[in-house]
């Protein structure tokens, strides 16, 4: 039985099917993207086990076709196994050996991208100045004290636990937050329409406001934007239910025991121990055209623990790295007042570059030999 | 006998090499110096090019052509040839005598459905299927073209119907005609300098009189009324001129500062000088309007000699483009790879009735594909000094340098084998790509800037280059598979016998090495190609790999050269499944280059091509059908038959059991 299994993973037949499984997978998730975008399809066909088929209005799943992960792992396990039953020492094989070990490189370190890298925005106008990136995707419900002039006390509720529902509470909050509904995209109206209920609350911006939940947004241009229902109360009293929205450009404000906070859903923010400042954004187009030449942001970058204050030119194919994390020119405003720098951190970035030497030594070697070989069968003919 | 057969190939080689030789030579300009016209440099798409591309271009967008011709010939009639006006000329037409150009059949609709819309069944002229019409004849239907244009617009590309799509571009046909006409002087104008002249005279009492009215004073009607009126002219003039004609007025400080005729006419109001150049294009039109041919060319010249001081690069560039436009390089490497193929197909054929002839057919091809290789060399790297870019820029660059490529590849194969195949693969190969790079030309200017993030010469010489061959070798691969399982179906040639004696093997088992040798290499290519892509897209959007579809359509090739690969170690496959597999690879291949465009989305898609999708699936269909042949069982194949196909006389076949 080991026998079997070990053969069975060992066997080049495996490599096969496993590599066509993976030619229909990387196909199909390309296509799906015309459908679903391609965050979702990321995330259904290649950073996932199985994909799965629901029937039409069931929340049956069904898996129909091994996943990335499935077929990587699997891979993987193949490309080992098979090593270790083939390796013969002393045949010369090191050039396939280091091929083989740069691409499990190359798949650990994608695994790992996977696993441990995140993504981020920071919008800046010209002049603005912030220590904070903010999700392209998720939201957070922050609540900021603002008492102290000086310094901000920030409680951020995740999107996740929102979606839950139910009373979250924290050690330096003196209250409760009752999710009492929470909509991961929505639509607001300030009028009555077809298909909105009248937003229910008593306190804050929220009344004569009517509202709709809406399906996930799929394309990559758009996204969710999410409102609910909160109650702050202690275990003596309820002390207003808010509206809260992605669509409230301005935090609402209370107060409650003395205290003055502030309440806002917002894209997730991740604070960082220094700030940029954009000093200008430059868009440069080909003479006579409106075709864009040039994306480039002049930041001032300040971290004030160290005194380091320096200018930097982020521009395309040329990021800005600094502090485990990398800025790109992304984006910009229409008016070309403003730049949105995309802010990655991915603390296995240079294991590709890695993979990819030690692919490239394994084929020269590989190259190498082989032309030993043909050459001293020639002198030997 | 046998001298003849040593004679042929030099014969073929010699004539050929002529002709490139004579197109390559310089031509005299005619009675009118319309050549030295077309090299004039203008700003256009953010770069310098000559008159002759912006009308080359324009041409192709309108009519997919890249000249007018003046009478229809039938297409058999090839040796024929009709009257017809270059694009440098029907661009003089249209600037200078806008009323005769209205009246040559420029305009191309060839969807019925628009024609009928449109009623104009009984105009225009026809040939071959396709119907072409003057804008005179649009006259009636503009308002119409507008309006359905507008509307077709404002839908998305991707949920377009094809008679949206037809009225769109028939609609921006109608705009570019309407704004080339108003690139020099107003359509309606006769007389531009007259008019420049009276403008400047009206200028100091017309300012005058602005002035005077915005301080509430005392107004000069009349001279108000005078200047408004040139000044709108000119204001329209400015707004509607397609490419910037005036060069900038001071290149020392700001090179790419050119203007329109139009801007830099309202310039004088702002007090800044009349550029001189717009005084030597009135004098062009003035002259050519009349039909002076002196006088036109005294015009042209003294516009150069005032160029050729400051702007001797950009004159340069002109004419170098110019000339590049004028031989149509890559036109020439078509005629003889079509015809090189046509010698590989017959040194094939007669291989085992007249090896003698077969031989020499076999050297005309491969000297033929040399000598396309050496024309397609060269105008590659033309290009690429013109552009100041790597060969690969653009979907269209792309045909030409995979061509090349495969072309490449095919010349090496056969001086390995010299059996022919590797001629035949490199000239169908070479002609197939030239094909798909002319009609994607169709789309107007092949040499456009890069938009900023693909503005990196780096990437574009290292990765795109690299993924690039991984493309040519693939469809090389695949390309031989279709001549194994034509051949060896159809012919007995795969049992016979190549290479010196000694060393002999059959052709099929040869084929199966030339398919795995570049099969190894098209594997090795794509993958540091695709590699290379996901350190660029590091580098430049933060992920090394994030599964876009261009990505993925390269990720696709790579793995499936791979399982190629592993198949055969593994003994999977023989020659017959290696080269099923093989042929599968070029279904591949074709999606990743061009079916990925088609899906519309992600940061590297071009937009949708219609046209192109037809044949895409017209070539997967072909490639699915050659493999359902290149499955069927072994008895049905010539070249594995028992006893040997009775037609064989050559001494090199010999009989062979069943595989």
């Amino acid at each position: 039985m080991l026998d079997r299994l070990y053969k069975f993973f060992t066997s080049l037949r495996l490599t096969v099917v496993l590599l066509a499984v993976g030619l229909i997978l990387v196909f199909w998730g390309t296509i799906a993207q015309v459908n679903v975008g391609l965050y979702k399809a990321q995330n259904e066909f290649f950073r996932s086990f199985f994909i799965f088929w629901s029937p039409a209005g069931s929340s049956f799943r069904l898996p129909i076709f091994p996943g990335g992960y499935l077929v990587g792992g699997l891979l993987l396990i193949n490309l080992f196994s098979a090593h270790l039953r083939y390796y013969q020492p002393g045949k010369k094989k090191w050039g396939i050996v280091l091929i083989h070990l740069g691409v499990v490189l190359l798949l650990l370190g994608q695994l790992l991208t996977d696993v441990l890298s995140t993504e981020s925005m920071m919008h800046l106008r010209n002049g603005e100045t912030k220590n904070y990136s903010e999700a392209s995707m998720a939201y957070e419900l922050a609540i900021v004290d603002t008492t102290d002039p000086t310094r901000d006390q920030v409680v951020a509720i995740p999107s996740p636990l929102l979606t839950q529902g139910g009373d979250v509470t924290h050690a330096d909050l003196p209250f409760t937050v009752r999710v009492k509904t929470f909509h991961g995209n929505s639509s607001l109206t300030e009028k009555p329409a077809e298909g909105y209920t009248e937003v229910k609350v008593t306190a804050g911006v929220g009344s004569g406001i009517w509202w709709r939940a809406l399906p996930h947004v799929t394309k990559m241009d758009e996204r969710d934007m999410p409102s609910g229902i909160v109650e702050l109360l202690t275990p003596q009293a309820s002390f207003g239910t808010y509206l809260v929205s992605g669509f409230l450009s301005h935090p609402q404000e209370f107060k409650h025991n003395g205290r003055t906070y502030q309440l806002a859903l917002r894209p997730t923010r991740y604070y960082k121990p220094f700030n940029l400042h954009l000093v200008e954004f430059k868009h440069d187009r080909y003479a006579g055209t409106d075709i864009p030449k040039n994306f480039s942001s002049r930041v001032r970058l300040r971290q004030p623990d160290t005194g380091e204050d320096r200018e930097v030119l982020i521009y395309m194919n040329n990021p800005l790295r600094y502090a485990g994390e990398t800025f790109y020119q992304a984006s910009f405003d229409k008016d070309d007042q403003g730049t949105v720098l995309q802010v990655v951190h991915n603390p296995s970035w240079l294991t590709p570059y890695f993979a990819c030497v030690m692919v490239a030594a394994g084929m020269v070697l590989q190259f190498m030999t082989h032309l030993v070989r043909f050459a001293s069968k020639r002198k030997s003919a | 006998m046998k001298a003849f057969y040593k004679i042929l190939p030099w014969f073929f080689l010699g004539l050929f090499a002529t002709e490139i030789v004579v197109v390559m030579l310089p031509k005299p300009d005619g009675e009118l110096h319309a050549r030295d016209f077309g090299r004039l440099p203008v700003l256009l798409n953010g770069r310098i090019q000559p008159f002759d591309s912006v009308a080359r271009n324009a041409l192709l967008q309108i009519r997919s052509t890249g000249d007018v011709p003046l009478e229809e010939v039938p297409s058999w009639k090839f040796w024929h040839h009709p009257k017809k006006l270059s694009s440098t000329d029907w661009l003089l037409e249209t600037f200078f005598k806008p009323e005769v150009a209205d009246t040559r059949p420029t305009f191309l609709i060839h969807h019925p459905e628009l024609i009928s819309e449109l009623k104009l069944g009984d105009k225009g002229v026809e040939k071959s299927g396709l119907r072409y019409y003057t804008f005179e004849e649009l006259g009636p239907v503009l308002g119409e073209i507008g309006a359905q244009s507008r509307k077709a617009g404002e839908i998305e590309d991707a949920q377009r119907t094809t008679y949206q799509k037809q009225v769109l571009k028939l609609g921006n046909a109608v705009v570019l005609y309407q704004r080339l006409k108003n690139s020099l002087q107003p359509t309606e104008t006769h007389n531009f300098a007259g008019l420049i002249a009276e403008y400047q005279a009206a200028l100091p009492a017309g300012l005058a009189a602005f002035r005077a009215q915005q301080a509430g004073g005392t107004v000069d009607q009349d001279a108000l009324r005078k200047f408004a009126g040139l000044a709108q002219q000119f204001d329209a003039l400015a707004n509607m001129a397609y490419p910037l004609v005036i060069p900038p007025a001071d290149p020392a400080t700001d090179r790419q500062g050119w203007l329109n005729v139009g801007t830099s006419l309202i310039g004088a109001i702002q007090g800044r000088p009349i550029h001189p150049a717009v005084g030597h294009y009135a004098q062009m039109a003035e002259a050519y309007a009349h039909g002076n041919a002196a006088e036109f060319n005294r015009a042209v010249a003294e516009y150069q000699a005032w160029l050729a001081p400051q702007f001797a690069k950009e004159v340069g560039k002109g004419s170098s483009e110019y000339y590049f436009n004028r031989i149509k390089i890559f036109l020439h490497a078509t005629i003889i790879y079509i015809f090189a193929f046509v010698l590989a197909g017959g040194a094939l054929l007669t291989y085992g009735v007249s090896p003698n002839l077969s031989e020499s057919l076999r050297r005309s091809a491969y000297y033929l594909i040399a000598l396309a290789f050496v024309v397609h060399t060269f105008g590659l790297i033309y290009r690429m000094v013109l552009e100041g870019r790597p060969p690969v820029t653009n979907l269209y660059s792309s045909a030409i340098f995979i061509g090349w490529g495969a072309c490449g590849l095919g010349l090496v194969l056969e001086r390995v084998y010299k059996v022919g195949l590797g001629s035949a693969v490199a000239a169908l190969a070479g002609f197939v790509t030239l094909l798909i790079a002319h009609n994607l030309a169709l789309g107007g200017d092949t040499m456009e800037m890069m938009r900023a993030v693909l503005d990196t010469n780096f990437w574009l010489a290292t990765h795109v280059v690299v993924v690039t061959l991984g493309y040519a070798s693939t469809f090389v691969a695949g390309t031989l598979a279709m001549a194994y399982v034509i051949l060896g179906l159809f012919t007995p040639l795969l049992a016979a016998q190549v290479g010196k004696a000694g060393s002999a093997t059959k052709l099929g088992q040869a084929l199966g090495k030339m398919v795995y040798a570049i099969v190894c290499f098209a594997a090795l290519f794509s993958f540091t190609g695709t590699v290379l892509g996901g350190i660029w897209a590091d580098q430049s959007w933060g992920r090394f790999w994030g599964w876009d579809p261009k990505e993925n359509g390269a990720l696709l090739i790579v793995i499936w050269n791979v399982l190629i690969l592993h198949a055969r170690w593994g003994k999977l496959v023989a020659d017959r499944g290696l080269m099923n597999l093989a042929l599968f690879g070029n279904i591949v291949t074709a999606w990743s280059w061009f079916g990925v465009n088609m899906l519309g989305i992600g940061l590297h898609a071009y937009g949708f091509m219609d046209a192109a999708f037809k044949w895409l699936m017209l070539f997967n269909g072909s490639q699915v059908a050659l493999i359902v042949l290149g499955c069927l069982p072994l008895t049905l194949w010539k070249s594995f038959q028992t006893p040997p196909a009775p037609s064989s006389g050559g001494q090199k076949i010999s009989p062979v059991p069943a595989v």
